[in-house]
């Protein structure tokens, strides 16, 4: 394909994205997108983001050739970009700490966040303490609950978490609070907005951030396999992972690039947070993209086992990707990708992420259909170890 | 001339300010809002801005995503409020009504059978809390196709440049934000607000609006002489959502419109 440039200035990956915020929030958005633009061309700055990437996350990590399941599903070659391995255990520190190093560049003093399952929260936390600011971050209550571990790691980290009780008291309610948070306290705050997704520049700025994923998984792929992967596979919740992994390749038109989505209870049964699967375009959080939404245009309530996938949008980058048909989406359920966190557990020794199961998911059944010089590469975006008393309790073990 | 045009017209040169109460549409009760947006007029509203729910209203305080999340739990469809506008308008011709809402119901709908359905009810005025000018440029001009003033916030931190963007699309008035923050917030600088509305007047050349933390009589008196318009949302809703019968909401809304409709038409300067 031709030479990808998006997102165009103000931000628009050609009819998503943009910029549909109060008119409060677009000069601090304007300040944020010139920082940043200075901040990216600034070899200071990127000398530090690389260097905490390296000493303080741990990368890079490895592109691990799971051979015993390859071997077992019969077909392509699975290889598995270890981004669990990070400290905090998902890919989400590699964009909070180029979030927070942003921050403290501009002078602010404060970090806000919002957090689903917690694992945005505990990286912006933790980069947060490590640069000496005071972070907030907003849950929903129903979160709160579900991931009770995190919400405990995130004070231990010196955070506040804020419980958020409005709307469906998750996610989407978090990231709310957290711009209202932000209108009221715009000159002191920074807010790290933890996916690809938002008003501009954030969908940007965070694939920027994350970009690393795919670099690294790219130039490993060459190194393993003397090729580039066939396809590379990635869950999408708000889509940082997957655009993470999945810039790297855009030009490279041989490789397939698939996004994983939640298909919850399955998709006909309206119980899923698939908008790209199964939802249409509109505007929600500074940013026009496909939403799960009723015929009037308000947002629905999803259902996901997966906390992290649980979210009515979808990063704006995807929703191009899939009109223009460069990327392919499609959805896992709950029971495939509990069924795909137990095979990857058993048989490499691996205990995935719950949201990372749903890319394996997808792999498993991909995979027997290829042939066994192929290769596929998928974004084991986090660890399980969160998600165990998720699983135990849906599996009636008292832990 | 638009209703919204007349209005201004009308209080310049009666010398004052216009009183704009907010509520949300299907809040506190469906069958209240008719009778609410004639007993607001009758109590001394001079336009009236009706609020059309969202799942997510991310500029709102607590009073009005609460007043939002039971109106959808009422089942309130922006078709609904659209026919409120209708059943109001064929008993009072005269009081500019103005939407304020998010852009995804509009978008859910389609522009463009939203200006047509809008107008046909007798919308005059249409405020998106997140569509800003540089998004909204196509919105505008369909707008006033339909004959319907596209109105757009200005805040404390907006520059130069949108004050422009702003002048060059809007009409009707422009609705200044008077805090940094969200609806029903505490404290602003009053001085600072009408300070920078006065340089806003001039800029503009269109009526301005002051709203956000706008809570009683007394700073309604305090900033009506250098607006155009005093917008008293969060307060009335907050007022409207502790009654418990119909009957009482229409008392409550006059009650709480009295004191400010007395202020607001204090001859200029007075308050001071």
């Amino acid at each position: 394909m031709a030479a990808y440039t998006l997102p165009d200035r103000l931000g628009h990956f050609g009819p998503y994205g943009g910029r549909f915020v109060a008119e409060t929030l677009v000069t601090a958005l304007e300040e944020l997108d010139q920082a940043y633009a200075l901040a990216r061309k600034d070899p200071e700055f990127l000398a530090e983001l690389h260097s905490e990437l390296k000493q303080f996350v741990g990368r890079p990590n490895p592109l691990f050739h799971a051979e015993r399941i390859s071997r077992e599903l019969g077909g392509a070659q699975i290889y598995l970009k270890r981004e669990d391995l990070n400290h905090t255990g998902a890919h989400k520190i590699n964009n909070a700490v180029g979030q927070v190093l942003l921050a403290r560049r501009m002078g602010k003093r404060r970090i806000i966040a919002e957090t689903g399952a917690g694992q945005h929260g505990v990286a912006t936390a933790t980069v947060a303490t490590r640069n000496g600011m005071e972070c907030v971050v907003y849950m929903g209550e129903e979160d709160i609950q579900r991931q009770s571990i995190n919400v405990f790691r995130m004070k231990l980290l010196g955070a506040r978490v804020e419980a958020v009780s409005s709307g469906t008291r998750t996610l989407k309610d978090a990231l709310n609070e957290a711009m209202r948070d932000w209108v009221t306290n715009v000159e002191d705050t920074f807010y790290v907005i933890g996916t690809a997704a938002g008003p501009h520049p954030y969908p940007v700025m965070v694939r920027d951030f994350q970009r690393v994923i795919g670099e690294e998984a790219r130039a490993q792929c060459l190194e393993l396999t003397g090729r580039l992967p066939d396809c590379c596979i990635a869950c999408v919740g708000g889509g940082s992972n997957a655009m993470g992994l999945f810039y790297p390749f855009i030009e490279d038109e041989g490789v397939r690039l698939i996004g994983v989505e939640a298909g919850g209870l399955g998709l006909a049964s309206g119980q899923h947070a698939a908008p790209l699967s199964a939802g249409r375009p509109g505007v929600l959080h500074g940013n026009r993209t496909y939403l799960m939404e009723d015929e009037d245009g308000q947002i629905l309530a999803t259902h996901s086992i997966s906390a992290g996938l649980d979210y009515p949008g979808v990063g704006p980058e995807h929703a191009y990707l899939k009109d223009i048909g460069r990327a392919e989406y499609v959805a896992a359920t709950d029971v495939e990708a509990l069924a795909a966190f137990h095979r990857l557990s058993r048989t490499e020794g691996i205990i995935p992420a719950l949201e990372s199961a749903h890319a394996l998911a997808y792999v498993f059944q991909l995979a027997p259909s290829m042939r066994p010089e192929q290769t596929i590469v998928v974004n084991l975006s986090g660890r399980g170890d969160k998600d165990i008393h998720t699983v135990a309790a849906r599996e009636g073990i008292r832990l | 001339m638009s209703r919204l045009t007349g209005l201004f017209a009308d209080l310049g040169k009666q010398g004052r300010a216009a009183l704009i109460p907010f509520v949300t549409a299907g809040d506190p009760s469906l069958a209240v809002m008719v009778p609410l947006l004639h007993a607001l007029v009758a109590a001394g509203a001079d336009a009236i801005e009706l609020g059309v729910p969202f799942s997510d209203p991310m500029a709102d305080g607590p009073t009005i995503q609460r007043a939002s999340e039971r109106a959808l739990a009422r089942g309130v469809k922006m078709r609904m409020a659209l026919e409120w506008v209708r059943e109001f308008r064929v008993h009072n011709q005269h009081t500019p009504i103005i939407l304020m809402g998010y852009l995804n119901p509009v978008e859910a709908m389609g522009a463009e059978p939203f200006a047509l359905a809008a107008k046909d009810a007798g919308v005059d005025g249409v405020i998106l809390v997140d569509l800003p000018p540089e998004e909204g440029i196509d919105y505008a001009e369909l707008l006033k196709n339909h004959r319907i003033d596209p109105i757009f916030l200005l805040a404390p931190t907006s520059g130069a440049e949108r004050v422009a963007a702003v002048k060059a699309i809007g009409s009707g008035f422009v609705y200044y934000v008077s805090l940094r923050g969200i609806t029903g917030a505490a404290q602003a600088d009053w001085q600072e607000v009408l300070a920078r509305v006065a340089n806003l007047r001039q800029t503009l050349a269109m009526p301005v609006a002051i709203g956000f933390g706008v809570r009683d009589a007394e700073t309604v008196a305090l900033v009506a002489p250098g607006a155009d318009a005093v917008v008293v949302g969060s307060a009335l809703v907050e007022r409207l959502s502790a009654c418990t019968s119909d009957a009482e909401v229409l008392a409550a809304a006059q009650a709480f419109m009295a004191p400010l409709a007395k202020a607001i038409a204090a001859p200029k300067g007075a308050s001071a």
